[in-house]
């Protein structure tokens, strides 16, 4: 067990199953009408966000509540930021108020690592530029494996990928947390959305995944500024090769799970309502978000030998039952 | 002006490689001279040379004087075995007019450390619109041109630069980087960059201008040199623009022919640097151009930078890496070539590139000015950021074993360097 949660590859296999585990009996506390236990009390958690979101914010906010931790907020748009030592200073100064984990968001690929260079807190990544977002990856394979009731793995599970794959950090995290668990992913993506080096099985042809049979269809939110960046001609030609469509969807089998990682761009990338879609998983993946995020708060805050106070293990969440749906 | 006798070295200069003392007198290399030296550098077992000429120095003044000024970076240089630097441009204001460029000539001298040649930028401001009065510069001793940090993207414009730069003595030195290709950009695009979620510098960004710039040689005759050659392509575009006899000459860093893309995946922005770190097959590929000579010119692109802008998320720190006092040590660790060779690409060759043939860059014989480095070519250390006499401390070579350091540097017959120690 490390200090922080930065990256997937990081967190290694062990460590996906130990935080999913854990993670059941968070939902277990989620499911008690007083969804609260004293687990990290007298500990602080800073949510420390360089860029707007609001759903991973609260989803941080709410985990660590949860488990009785104190919270801050550090809101501050980057372009507010001095670029000069700022950053540093930024963090450096919290650290100096006694805080046990930082909840990092950052437009840049990489400003976790530095953090965890500069303080001796726990870091948790909630996102770095386009390179990574492993809470969302963990939260993902944890709904597919509540959904599909697969607690030893994803050994055969078929996965696609599709969408602006090239500018998304959830892409790149929740690829290496399904391939972590046995699963074969395939990116679905014209090559202007595709990295420069594509180190996966690839495709721009959706129609040919649906039809072979695939098991999670993963789809990535469509910007509009990639128009402008003529990653692709015009949305109606994107939806047209990459969306879930009507025609595309009465073609999944009903076994399907149809995950995205929100908020969805109404249209583009889903042109049907979610709702009449019966593999939709999208809302359970947001609820289930708050179980694994107090997974890792946990795991991390209970590891860290840095922290000051001893955690206070609740026979509660300890001795809790585990789900097994 | 004192006396000085270098004893015993082995002295390599370009018409070849004895074991010889080497008097000084008057800045000057005598045959003998009366009575005892002043000054006498024990030199057996180390290797005298002509100093060596940094075609690519960025010395930050005017404008950025908490990073480096050009008093500090004139003693980096000598330490580094350096006679003369070629003071790039971009400045603030920008070495754009004589007036300028005369500052950064007279702070070099009040330095007294190395010779400081300054270059100009093509362009008026480095804004890529309108040339800078060339004749007037190249009058009062401007011999390289550049808008380095940013290549020229206009062709039209590059086209009268090389045009109207004939005759005049000058040599236009281009900065590759088709910007359109680079917005954003962070390090080399390829596998790292794709895993790290880091914005590519595709290599076809820096080839492009290299191509374009060969066929503006060929249509207009004017000469070229390219700066900071890093992508195997690029290579082998100019080996054949020079068998085609075009008048190219070229350089690399000592970064360049080291350390590759893969050190980013530490995060750590001392490894930004424009062109940016490549691949080993590039690597290869440019060690191989010094080595049958169509890379002329090893030169350091020391660009410093104040820690703090360091420190940074790699997409908002500034590129650029120390080089002048461990480019020796680099070049002699990690290219395959003779010291002669080495030397070659540090010194005379690079001295006639910066038009600075008839002072720098000689052959040690009677009469040549008194230009020398001495450097142990065999002693293995490494660099200590925090005794860098540069201002920053941005070097990517820690914990990078180096081969060859600078004992002694004599600037016109003025010890500089005495024992790895600036006198001044």
């Amino acid at each position: 067990m490390s200090r922080s949660l930065l990256s997937i590859e990081e967190l290694g296999v062990d460590g996906v199953q130990r935080v999913l585990e854990l993670a059941d009996t968070m939902a277990e506390v989620n499911r008690r009408p007083n969804p609260k236990v004293p687990a990290l009390r007298g500990r602080t958690v800073c949510n420390v966000f360089f860029e707007d979101s609001t759903r991973t914010r609260l989803s941080f906010e709410t985990a660590a509540k949860r488990l009785s931790a104190d919270t801050m907020t550090f809101a501050v748009s980057q372009s507010s930021l001095n670029k000069g030592e700022s950053f540093r200073d930024s963090i450096e100064t919290i650290a100096a108020m006694g805080v046990d984990a930082f909840v990092i968001r950052h437009a840049s690929a990489g400003a976790p690592w530095l953090v965890e260079d500069w303080t001796t807190a726990s870091v948790v990544n909630a996102g770095d530029g386009w390179h990574a977002h492993p809470t969302q990856a963990l939260l993902d394979v944890y709904t597919v494996r509540v959904a599909l009731n697969r607690t030893a793995g994803f050994d055969g599970l078929r996965v696609a990928v599709v969408g602006d794959i090239k500018h998304s950090r959830v892409a790149r995290s929740t690829t290496t947390a399904f391939k972590a668990l046995g699963a074969d992913v395939i990116w679905v993506a014209p090559t202007t959305l595709l990295p420069p080096v594509v180190g996966e099985t690839a495709t721009d042809r959706l129609d040919d995944v649906i039809g072979d049979g695939v098991d999670v269809l993963y789809m990535l939110r469509m910007q509009n500024e990639r128009m402008t960046e003529a990653l692709v001609p015009n949305l109606r030609e994107y939806t047209a090769r990459f969306g879930l469509t009507p025609r595309r969807a009465a073609c999944l089998a009903p076994s399907t799970i149809v995950m995205h990682p929100g908020p969805v761009n109404r249209g583009v990338e889903i042109a049907i309502d979610l709702g009449e879609l019966p593999g939709s998983v999208v809302k359970q993946q947001v609820t289930n978000g708050i179980s694994v995020r107090m997974a890792v708060l946990y795991d991390l805050l209970s590891a860290n030998p840095n922290s000051t106070s001893d955690i206070e293990i609740n026979d509660d969440v300890a001795a809790a039952p585990k789900e097994h749906p | 002006m004192s006396t000085i006798l270098i004893s015993g070295g082995m002295v390599v200069d370009q018409t070849g490689a004895r074991t010889a003392d080497v008097l000084v007198a008057d800045g000057v290399i005598v045959e003998s001279h009366d009575g005892n030296p002043d000054v006498t550098i024990e030199a057996t077992g180390l290797t005298v040379t002509p100093g060596f000429v940094d075609l690519h120095t960025h010395l930050r003044e005017p404008g950025k004087e908490e990073a480096e000024t050009i008093e500090t970076g004139s003693r980096a240089a000598a330490l580094g075995g350096y006679t003369a630097v070629v003071a790039m441009p971009n400045t603030d204001p920008t070495q754009d007019c004589v007036s300028v460029v005369d500052f950064v000539r007279r702070q070099g001298k009040l330095a007294g450390l190395c010779d400081v040649h300054p270059s100009a930028s093509i362009t008026v401001g480095r804004a890529g619109h309108q040339l800078t009065p060339f004749a007037e510069l190249a009058e009062v001793g401007v011999r390289l041109f550049t808008d380095d940090g940013n290549g020229v993207q206009n062709p039209l414009l590059m086209r009268r630069a090389f045009e109207y730069s004939k005759g005049l003595g000058i040599t236009m030195a281009q900065h590759c980087e088709v910007e359109q290709l680079t917005d954003g950009a962070v390090m080399h695009e390829g596998d790292c960059c794709s895993h790290l979620g880091l914005p590519g510098w595709p290599a076809v960004a820096e080839e492009l201008m290299v191509h374009r710039d060969i066929e503006l040689v060929r249509l207009t005759g004017a000469p070229a040199h390219f700066l900071h050659l890093s992508t195997a392509k690029s290579v082998e575009l100019v080996r054949r623009a020079k068998s085609d006899g075009l008048p190219v000459t070229s350089e690399a860093t000592p970064h360049h022919i080291s350390l590759t893309d893969e050190l980013l995946r530490s995060y750590a922005a001392i490894y930004k640097v424009n062109p940016p770190l490549r691949t080993m097959d590039d690597v290869v590929a440019v060690r191989e151009g010094l080595s049958d000579g169509t890379i002329d010119a090893i030169a350091t692109d020391h660009a410093p930078h104040v820690a703090a802008t360091k420190e940074q998320p790699l997409d908002l720190a500034p590129p650029g890496m120390l080089g002048l006092e461990t480019a020796l040590g680099v070049c002699l660790a990690h290219l395959d070539m003779s010291v002669s060779d080495v030397v070659a690409a540090l010194s005379w060759k690079p001295a006639l590139i910066a038009g600075l043939g008839g002072l720098h860059g000689r052959p040690i014989v009677p009469g040549e000015p008194a230009n020398l480095t001495v450097f142990d070519a065999e002693e293995e250390w490494e660099v200590a950021p925090a005794q860098l006499a540069s201002k920053s401390r941005n070097t990517p070579f820690v914990g990078v074993p180096l081969r060859g350091r600078v004992k002694h540097t004599v600037l016109g017959g003025v010890v500089t360097v005495e024992n790895g120690v600036a006198t001044r």
